[in-house]
């Protein structure tokens, strides 16, 4: 308890709501700032300050329960109200820590990414996409989850085609990303009205109340879920639905693909948890049908095929891409699982990927600012020429693998034992298969890097040429903190699998 | 040499006021009744639109310079989102009008008000934002192929 004198009264009682509307209001103020380089500080301290009170919250929940938050004192189930719980507490700490590291390295990398007239703005709309993240983790009011969903995407079209200064193919993957993001929003709402017509109320406590009473109601309600998955597995990229990610993915500035890499996708799948176990239940018979054949479905064949895809590309952004849908398999087997080891042992490896996959998207984001080299076959010789980036992407890439000591292992074993206690025997191989898809596609990079040798330069064969330390930073954070994890250093290991127990809890009944 | 477009010129000019004042009805009226911040702002908006029209995009941007419009979007959701921060400087909940004034149901009364006019400064603007934003991509239409 003596941690809780950190933080002021204040942010327990008003902290949900001033987590989105600090990032939303500087947002405002970073579009109209004269001066260019301001607009990086005031976005630093907004990631910061928000990282500082998400952390409080996090705390918070784990001592006292959850927070309940009423948006202009108007109780639910008439007004909007924020709810920070077990399952959305660790979100909302990920996304900010995620959201700050991901601006340490924007200030280097900006310089010759983003055009000096265009950086004020680009600073405004990550704050506006940051602050649509947050939104639709915290609230409880399923209209608004809406709202937010469009906030956060609206704004991540505009960052992709950002990239336009580097590569023009960006806008191409921004306007395709546009159009299924919108029909993904379009599904979702469209769902939405179906649920509102079932239940006659929009707050998600409220809802799941009066579908239980219903025991999971008509078929209104039935075609309501079957829309809300389809929208939110195109937010997520659920197999057959991610055919826009590794586009926007690699034409985006770096930057934004390391926030959107370790945060948009995750906060989608927090949200096919928070609807499919809080609103609907699992106990439902169309729900647990969904949950075994489609959704266990999707990731068996998600994680084997992407997989299969990212060994053949050349483009290590889209290698990396590939493997995040591929991942994706992973949490949604997990979630699919629908037990309450599997539940955590998803939400675990959803944590993990986002460290993980932070972690390789900011090295590669290095090497494209040292070199503008992209492609696997430039990487030769990079462990010569940038050592310690290429440590700190090895790191990253033994992670994802799943090497022992590393997060990945951590998370896998606890997803192969969750599939063992349902004795789906093929999910662990399938898991095992596809991990060992996952060495060949970073082998082959890794491989490169450290026999290969460094291209010669007006004839000397040997130059080194680190990246700067506010690049360096993050990446080492997030490799660090991966190894932390595998091999439970400061409990950082265990904080993190009690975390996801928390969760799994909270899913499967009860606020904890 | 005669003006062809004099009577829509005439006219457009009368009309472009009462189109603003309209705008302004709708918008108080929305206090009470149907209407409010959105819908008086893109009637505002309309009314520069028309006189974009009719006089053309550089006397549109003239009367209402773009420099104005990038303000007008922050401006907007900055008094929406400072309606909030006050109520928070006055002990309340965010967006909790009631601590705005003595009697809670002014305090309502006045929020909305602050509220509503950060709506119309946004609608407006980003609705005037859009037309530029369009109708900078072409050449004007030449005299003779109206």
């Amino acid at each position: 308890m003596s941690s809780m004198s950190l933080f002021p009264q204040w942010i327990f009682e008003q902290g949900p709501a001033f987590l989105i509307v600090l990032p939303l209001l500087m947002g405002a103020v970073t579009a109209i700032l004269p001066n260019r380089s301001m607009a990086w500080w005031v976005t630093f301290f907004v990631t910061l300050i928000c990282t500082y009170t998400a952390f409080g919250l996090f705390q918070h929940i784990y001592f006292d329960g959850f927070l309940l938050y009423t948006m202009g004192g108007w109780a639910p189930p008439h007004g909007i109200s924020l709810i920070v719980d077990g399952l959305s507490a660790p979100i909302l700490l990920l996304i900010s820590v995620m959201a700050m590291l991901t601006v340490i390295y924007a200030l280097p990398s900006s310089i010759s990414e983003i055009e000096p007239k265009k950086r004020a703005p680009f600073y405004a709309a990550f704050l506006i996409c940051f602050a649509g993240l947050m939104g639709m983790v915290i609230t409880g009011d399923a209209f608004n989850v809406f709202v937010f969903l469009e906030v956060s995407s609206i704004s991540t079209y505009v960052l992709v085609a950002m990239g336009a200064a580097r590569d023009r193919r960006s806008l191409a993957a921004a306007y395709n990303y546009l159009i299924m993001g919108s029909i993904g929003a379009t599904f979702f709402v469209i769902g939405l009205g179906f649920l509102f017509m079932e239940t006659g109320t929009l707050n998600m406590a409220e809802m799941s109340a009066i579908l239980s009473e219903l025991n999971g109601g008509t078929r209104v309600s039935k075609v309501g879920y079957g829309f809300i998955i389809v929208g939110l597995g195109l937010k997520i990229a659920m197999f057959p639905l991610h055919t826009w990610l590794p586009r926007a993915y690699a034409y985006a500035p770096t930057k934004i693909t390391i926030f959107l890499a370790s945060t948009a996708t995750k906060a989608a799948i927090y949200l096919l948890l928070r609807f499919t176990f809080t609103v609907f239940d699992p106990s439902f018979d169309y729900i647990a049908v969904m949950l075994k054949y489609l959704i266990m479905g999707a990731a068996i064949v998600g994680m084997v095929l992407a997989s299969f895809q990212a060994i053949f590309q050349s483009d290590v952004r889209r290698v990396l891409a590939y493997s995040s849908v591929a991942q994706v398999g992973y949490i949604l087997l997990g979630i699919g699982i629908a037990t309450s080891s599997g539940l955590a042992a998803g939400y675990l490896h959803l944590l993990n990927h986002a460290i993980i996959k932070g972690c390789l998207f900011i090295s590669v984001g290095a090497f494209w600012y040292r070199f503008g080299i992209t492609r696997v076959s430039d990487f030769s010789g990079l462990f010569k020429t940038m050592p310690l980036t290429m440590g700190a992407f090895t790191l990253g890439g033994l992670s994802l693998v799943g090497v022992p000591f590393t997060a990945g292992f951590v998370s896998k074993v606890k997803l192969i034992l969750a599939a063992a206690e349902q004795e789906m025997w093929w999910a662990v191989l399938v898991i095992v298969f596809s991990s060992v898809l996952a060495i060949v596609y970073i082998g082959r990079i890794i491989i490169v890097a450290y026999f290969g040798s460094p291209p010669k330069i007006n004839g000397s064969t040997f130059i080194k040429n680190e990246a700067p330390f506010m690049m360096l930073f993050p990446m080492w954070v997030l490799g660090l903190m991966s190894i932390a994890i595998g091999v439970n250093a400061f409990g950082i290991g265990d904080g993190f699998v009690s975390a996801s127990e928390i969760a799994a809890s909270v899913l499967l009944g009860g606020r904890g | 040499m005669h003006d062809p477009h004099v009577i829509l010129k005439v006219i457009s000019k009368f009309l472009v006021p009462f189109i603003a004042l309209f705008a302004f009805y709708v918008q108080f009226h929305g206090d009470f009744g149907p209407g409010g911040g959105f819908q008086a702002g893109v009637i505002l908006a309309s009314a520069v639109i028309l006189y974009a029209l009719i006089f053309g995009l550089e006397a549109a941007k003239k009367a209402f310079p773009p420099s104005w419009v990038r303000i007008g979007m922050s401006s907007g959701v900055l008094l929406y989102g400072g309606t909030g921060v006050l109520t928070w400087i006055l002990g309340g909940d965010f967006l909790s009008y009631g601590v705005l004034a003595h009697d809670p149901a002014h305090g309502q009364h006045y929020g909305i008000i602050a509220v509503e006019l950060g709506v119309l400064c946004s609608v407006t603007t980003v609705m005037i934002a859009i037309f530029y934003a369009f109708g900078s991509r072409q050449p004007e239409v030449d005299e003779d192929n109206w």
